[in-house]
């Protein structure tokens, strides 16, 4: 049905914390008193880019401009303006004679496109005063938690918003929850709460930029699980190479103690708790659940079989509940703001099962070849190419794209022809690649597919702590396989070869590192097979990456002996007369490309 | 600090929200230099050194200097966002220390916007 009217609410940041939710509500109620509900409808907007005299809305078709409203100021509103016609002058913008000097934030689509839930708070507040969280709504929802919900009630709520773990596994953390207290209830012994921050994938650093800008969002939402699961006990795990989070983390909690938000008797009430923090030693493989409790344990950090769930016998063979960074910092507000607002956002329908869908927002690295890289949150569910050509801008240089690269070392390729897919945990599952803590690599056409999935595999290589044997030895024949092929050396047979020695993997590894290491080369081999089988039958680089595969070399008749490429070239193999077509002598060439870059009339050739 | 109760703490939120909005208080902008891991890899420390240096020099005193993580672009480090009274706050990308300093004189003392280094004006949606 059309409405005669809209009434625009802002619902950004700056309106947000000086009460437009209420404003919302206050304006609904009113309209719904005065009868206008079929004829007026009130909507959030986002920023509307007048945050220093929020709230701020416009009333639609009209084009009028209200700000620093009160919910007092409603009545009148709603009464003279939209019942009567009449704008109110006295609660108008009077606008300024100038023209703004710069464009709005809400029209540059790297910031327009996101929705910022876990991010809320970054770059307004500062990390390391406690009182510019708490003046964010802060420790509100742990308050509602200690004293107005039951811990039924909280893990009912956690449930209902379809909050699915942002560590990359994507699995349901209301019920993580519940069978974690269950677990502990059943044995009669206090369960342990663990919070990942060992984030080690190459190229991803969300769950760091997350404790560096709001370290306290992760601590409320311990302290909100650790009530519901009922623990007294909580750590957070974090990795060495992480220095400023650790010690803005270190600075929260000292600060959330002072105050009595962590310790015994929280906000006067009878609930205890408090977070310890452990650094990681610098391996990937601590990221792994089991391999992070034994680590915590300060046993070596590798991972056990799990037939046994650490969710009942976890550090200490006591029941254990592991959330990543950004799932902790998303309970505040689903507790605050409550389990449908959280569900509303993102794709599916979660509201009887949270595997039915992915709900709220993502955070994501978005780095590679790109022209925009940074860290963003997204709902889930938009597509790829609104992330890579919206908020990423595209490709530098005007070339073209290639692929991305999601989920990590343990993530996969997706080819151009998936750019429409949704961002969700079962699309990218289906498509082979998977969503991973939230790295994404962009890759343009100058990159060699086979290469990436070497680099990736090399660095599993590395990381694999050895303890399983299709894991230790799998990734090692894996990397000596596609070296060769990177080398020029492929045989027949290889592909297959890397196919079989990926399927063992994924069914026989102890853990998940080992069972998703094949995903870089599956991935690719899925959508780029033809530039591996380039590489082993016509010794044959495409994107003339691997050094071995390429050669360079001067078109004589373009050349104009402009010098240009012999004082690029770092070995001398340039010679040549000036205004004299020039040579390149392959046994020095170490083909960097220098001369390719520094060439203006495409007179080096690569092939 | 004591240890605060719920009264306590919607107390603390009333008091706390006034001086994060610049509505209430003395202080006539606010400069917020973004720190994550990024911007002081780019040279953030650099550029908040350069502007508490001008600062004293010109023996400015209603000027709040704060810190904040990442704002999100981090090609674009170090980043600053400076906010006039009753103005939309600007933000700037790659800073300088001269760059800040020269931001500093024209907008936060001047009142004119530096456009070559300025991004946007306004705030991101939140959820």
């Amino acid at each position: 049905m059309a409405f005669r009217s809209h009434v625009l609410v802002c619902a950004g940041t700056g309106c947000v914390s000086c009460g437009s939710f209420d404003l919302g509500a206050a304006l609904e109620r009113e309209i719904a008193s005065r009868g206008l509900a079929d004829e007026i409808q009130v909507v959030r907007t986002g920023c509307q880019g007048f945050c220093a005299e929020g709230p701020v809305l416009v009333v639609q078709p009209d084009e009028v401009f209200y700000c620093g409203l009160k919910t007092s100021d409603v009545a009148t509103l709603v009464e003279e303006h939209l019942l009567k016609g009449r704008p109110v002058r006295k609660l108008m913008y009077t606008p300024p004679s100038a023209p703004a000097p710069v464009p709005k934030l809400s029209q540059i689509p790297f910031f327009a496109k996101q929705k910022l839930v876990v991010l809320r708070n970054r770059g307004l507040v500062d990390p390391e005063r406690i009182d510019d969280y708490i003046a964010r709504d802060g420790y509100e929802a742990l308050a509602k938690a200690v004293t107005e919900l039951t811990p039924e009630e909280i893990i009912r709520e956690i449930k209902l918003s379809g909050l699915r773990g942002r560590g990359g596994g994507g699995f349901p953390t209301g019920v993580k929850w519940a069978t974690c207290r269950q677990a502990a209830l059943h044995r009669g012994v206090e369960p342990v709460i663990v919070c990942n921050a060992d984030e080690g994938d190459p190229g991803a650093f969300m769950d760091r930029s997350i404790i560096e800008s709001d370290p306290h969002a992760v601590i409320e939402g311990m302290a909100i699980g650790a009530r519901a699961i009922g623990a007294r006990q909580g750590f957070v795990y974090i990795r060495h190479e992480y220095p400023i989070a650790r010690e803005r983390l270190a600075k929260a909690l000292d600060q959330a103690r002072d105050y009595g938000l962590l310790g015994r008797g929280i906000l006067g009430t009878k609930f205890d708790f408090d977070i310890s923090v452990v650094q990681g030693a610098g391996a990937f493989v601590c990221g792994e659940s089991t391999a992070l409790m034994a680590s915590l344990e300060g046993k070596a950090g590798e991972p056990r079989a799990k037939y046994i769930h650490t969710v009942e016998y976890g550090y200490k063979n006591l029941p254990t509940n592991l959330n990543n960074v950004e799932t902790w910092a998303n309970v505040p507000l689903i507790i605050s703001r409550g389990a449908a607002w959280f569900a509303s956002m993102g794709s599916g329908d979660v509201s009887e099962n949270p595997w039915n869908g992915s709900s709220g927002t993502k955070v994501f690295s978005l780095v590679g070849k790109v022209n925009n890289t940074g860290l963003i949150e997204v709902p889930m569910g938009i597509t790829l190419r609104e992330i890579i050509f919206g908020i990423g801008g595209g490709i530098p240089r005007g070339r073209a794209f290639k692929a991305v690269q999601t989920g990590g070392p343990s993530g996969g390729c997706l080819p151009a022809t998936h750019l429409d897919m949704p961002v969700d945990f079962d699309s990218l599952t289906a498509a082979g690649s998977m969503m991973g803590s939230g790295g994404m690599i962009v890759m343009d056409d100058q990159t060699c597919m086979v290469d990436v999935a070497r680099y990736f595999i090399a660095f599993l290589t590395e990381e694999s702590c050895g303890k399983c044997i299709p894991c230790r030895e799998g990734l090692r024949c894996s990397l000596d396989v596609l070296t060769r092929i990177t080398e020029g050396k492929g045989e027949e047979g290889d592909i297959a070869l890397l196919e079989e020695m990926g399927a063992v993997m994924q069914d026989a590894c102890l853990c998940a590192l080992g069972s998703s290491a094949p995903n870089p080369v599956m991935s690719t081999l899925r959508y780029f097979r033809d530039e591996y089988e380039a590489h082993v039958r016509e010794r044959r680089c495409p994107a003339g990456v691997c050094k071995a595969l390429i050669t360079y070399t001067i078109d004589q008749a373009l050349c104009d002996g402009c010098h240009a490429c012999v004082t690029a070239c770092s070995t001398g193999a340039i010679t040549g007369q000036v205004k004299y077509p020039h040579q390149l002598n392959q046994s020095l060439c170490i083909k960097c490309g220098a001369c390719l870059d520094a060439c203006k009339r495409n007179a080096v050739l690569r092939a | 600090m004591p240890r605060l109760t719920i009264d306590d703490l919607k107390k603390l939120r009333e008091q706390a929200a006034g001086t994060i909005t610049l509505r209430s208080g003395a202080a006539r902008a606010r400069v917020t230099i973004h720190m994550g891991t990024c911007g002081i890899a780019a040279g953030a420390r650099e550029v908040m050194a350069a502007l508490l240096k001008e600062i004293e020099a010109q023996g400015v005193t209603d000027v709040i200097v704060t810190t904040s993580g990442c704002a999100g672009l981090c090609s674009r480090e170090p980043m600053a966002t400076v906010e006039l009274r009753s103005q939309a706050p600007v933000k700037y990308v790659n800073l300088t220390p001269d760059g800040m300093v020269r931001v500093f004189r024209a907008h936060v003392l001047g009142g004119e916007v530096v456009t070559e280094s300025a991004l946007a004006a306004g705030c991101e949606t939140t959820g």
